[in-house]
């Protein structure tokens, strides 16, 4: 078995009395998808924000390509080959979407104290960020200002620029949030299609989505993993029906199906 | 892209007919019988130098420095000592002027950055009342009085500052040049990480990009030009004192760039030409003329969005 990419060992975060990380261990194999789901309040988003630096870790250990990272601060880790996209569409709202994903080529492109030549006509910026527009077919909306584009194109963007970033693994918190279920389609197809070069951690709410592409499921309950597995397996398991699937099925019977699983093995 | 490179644009006309009157003012006040106007426009550019330079860190880079005009206070005063000592060598005054406004940023800046909003307004302004304080306490330089300069800069017989066409050019010129400083540095990579930092820091450091540095060395390029401004006032007003530094000096820069259209390029130098000939004319009227002004400020600010930049018509994209 290869050496995982990404492993956790025994995180915690607290705030205040509340253990929103609560002993994770967890780990994301080269190549592989894996997904975290839980319902509302179950950690998720903190342990985003914990493998990405953007919160400090209270205690335990993650472990990126064999480094420890724990106390390394974001840039680092999106030096490294660490990148994110934001549950909450965090982009620069008054850039247009090529400046967007250029200034993410820029940041791995050497250092920035270049003071003279116009960055808005180097094409060692704008070319890259073109390609990572047209990964997530947003290159013909290329330089429209982000804050004039929807909602599924913001979302397409966060994944455009943590792509710019050369990454070698993605981190994607909810990427289909609040999205209807064409985009939700599109979505999928565009995280199925960065597989091959990227692992990804997974972090999503829409079930279709996290069964058809996941390899591995760890399911999250108030900061700690309850089960973890391929999907069949999640899927029989009755703590987590108990905990979270329960309701789930109850209300889509026929949202987790095998079909999508099998087309992503035979893909 | 910006002003500079198109010049058809209402904006480029704009800034087109300001920056022509500025420099054939020496020109059109003394046939307009106003030679007094010649002195108006070298202090409204100096400024404008001012301006612009606040601009860099509070249009651009969102810093909103609220101790802007120590730096002028600096320049001027490491200008004024040196006189003072009989060293009068512009070819020493400046580069050095220039230094210590840089170093006074440098030192503040990392330390004012580590924090941001209400607070960061609130320590630039401790640090330049620091200054202000320390000019004050300095007998020997004149404290409160301030200090009168006997010669201005000499560059060895090159430039003659003392005649008037002489300064007024060579501050028109550091205008422009300012002016150009800034508009290649947004634009470049190093201007992308300060407007992106400005835009969503934590999604820069998301990105990659470790801000902290990007946005002091932005804050020691605007220390060191507001530096220039005060060097310049130095030099035409031949006196300094601690009143170039006390803090509604740095409120007014902040309202000069507000006026004229945050991070816009040119809006600083409008802003600061409208600013200071308002008041000129205003205080003509009566005496009680900050009853209008204030009032007018707050109109401007309430109703006109992008300042009178905003006025030349709508941007687009965050542009040069």
């Amino acid at each position: 078995m290869a050496e995982p990419l990404l492993k956790v060992e025994g995180l915690n975060k607290s705030f205040g009395g509340i253990l929103a990380t609560d002993n994770l261990f967890l780990d994301v194999l080269p190549g592989e998808i894996h997904a975290v789901i839980g319902p509302n309040g179950a950690g998720k988003t903190t342990m985003i924000a914990q493998l990405t630096g953007a919160l400090k870790t209270d205690s335990g250990k993650i472990i990126f390509d064999g480094r420890n990272i724990t106390r390394e601060p974001s840039h680092v880790r999106s030096h490294l080959g660490l990148a994110r996209s934001f549950q909450i569409t965090s982009v620069f709202l008054d850039m247009t979407n090529l400046d967007n994903t250029a200034l993410a080529v820029q940041a791995h492109d050497g250092h920035s104290f270049r003071f003279w030549r116009p960055a808005r006509r180097d094409p060692a910026l704008r070319e890259p960020a073109l390609r990572a527009l047209e990964r997530v077919g947003l290159d013909h909306r290329a330089d429209v200002v982000a804050a004039n584009c929807s909602h599924g194109e913001h979302r397409q963007l966060e994944i455009a620029m943590a792509l710019a970033t050369k990454p070698r693994m993605l981190l994607l918190d909810e990427p289909m949030a609040g999205m209807g279920p064409e985009e939700s389609a599109q979505m999928v197809e565009i995280i199925r299609g960065l597989k091959d070069e990227h692992s990804i951690l997974l972090v999503e709410h829409d079930m279709d989505a996290v069964f058809s592409l996941a390899d591995r499921i760890t399911v999250l309950v108030y900061g700690r993993a309850i089960a973890s597995g391929a999907p069949d397996e999640i899927r029989a398991n009755p703590d987590v029906r108990e905990a979270y699937l329960g309701e789930e099925t109850a209300a889509a019977p026929d949202a987790p199906t095998p079909e999508g699983a099998d087309s992503r093995a035979r893909g | 892209m910006g002003e500079l490179a198109s010049l058809r644009t209402p904006r480029g006309i704009f800034a087109t007919v300001i920056l022509g009157l500025c420099a054939f003012m020496p020109v059109l006040a003394p046939a307009l019988d106003e030679p007094f106007y010649i002195t108006v426009f070298a202090r409204i550019m100096i400024w404008a130098i001012a301006a612009v330079s606040l601009n860099l860190i509070l249009g651009y880079g969102g810093m909103v420095s609220f101790g802007h005009a120590c730096y002028l206070g600096i320049g001027g005063y490491v200008v004024g000592i040196m006189a003072f000592h009989g060293v009068t060598n512009g070819f020493i005054q400046w580069p050095l002027a220039l230094l210590a406004s840089g170093l006074a940023a440098l030192v503040f800046g990392a330390i004012c950055l580590r924090t941001r909003g209400v607070y960061f307004i609130m320590i630039t302004l401790a640090f330049a009342q620091m200054i202000y304080y320390l000019s004050i306490s300095v007998e020997k330089y004149g404290s409160d009085d301030g200090l009168t300069i006997d010669f201005r800069s000499e560059f060895g017989g090159l430039i003659d500052l003392e005649e008037r066409t002489v300064i007024y050019y060579v501050i028109f010129f550091c205008l422009v040049g300012s002016l150009y400083l800034v508009h290649r540095v947004v634009n470049s990579r190093f201007g992308m990480v300060v407007r992106g930092s400005k835009s969503n820091d934590a999604r820069m450091h998301a990105i990659g990009h470790p801000t902290y540095r990007y946005r002091l060395a932005c804050f020691v390029i605007a220390g060191m030009i507001c530096g220039l401004a005060g060097i310049l006032q130095a030099n035409l007003e031949k006196f300094v004192s601690p009143d170039m530094m006390y803090w509604p000096r740095s409120g007014e820069l902040i309202f000069m760039v507000v006026l004229g259209g945050m991070g816009t390029l040119f809006g600083p130098v409008a802003g600061a030409l409208v600013f200071l000939l308002l008041a000129d004319t205003l205080s003509g009227f009566t005496e009680h003329w900050h009853i209008i002004f204030g009032p007018f400020l707050i109109l401007v600010v309430l109703f006109v969005h992008g300042g009178i930049d905003g006025l030349l018509g709508r941007r687009e994209a965050a542009g040069g």
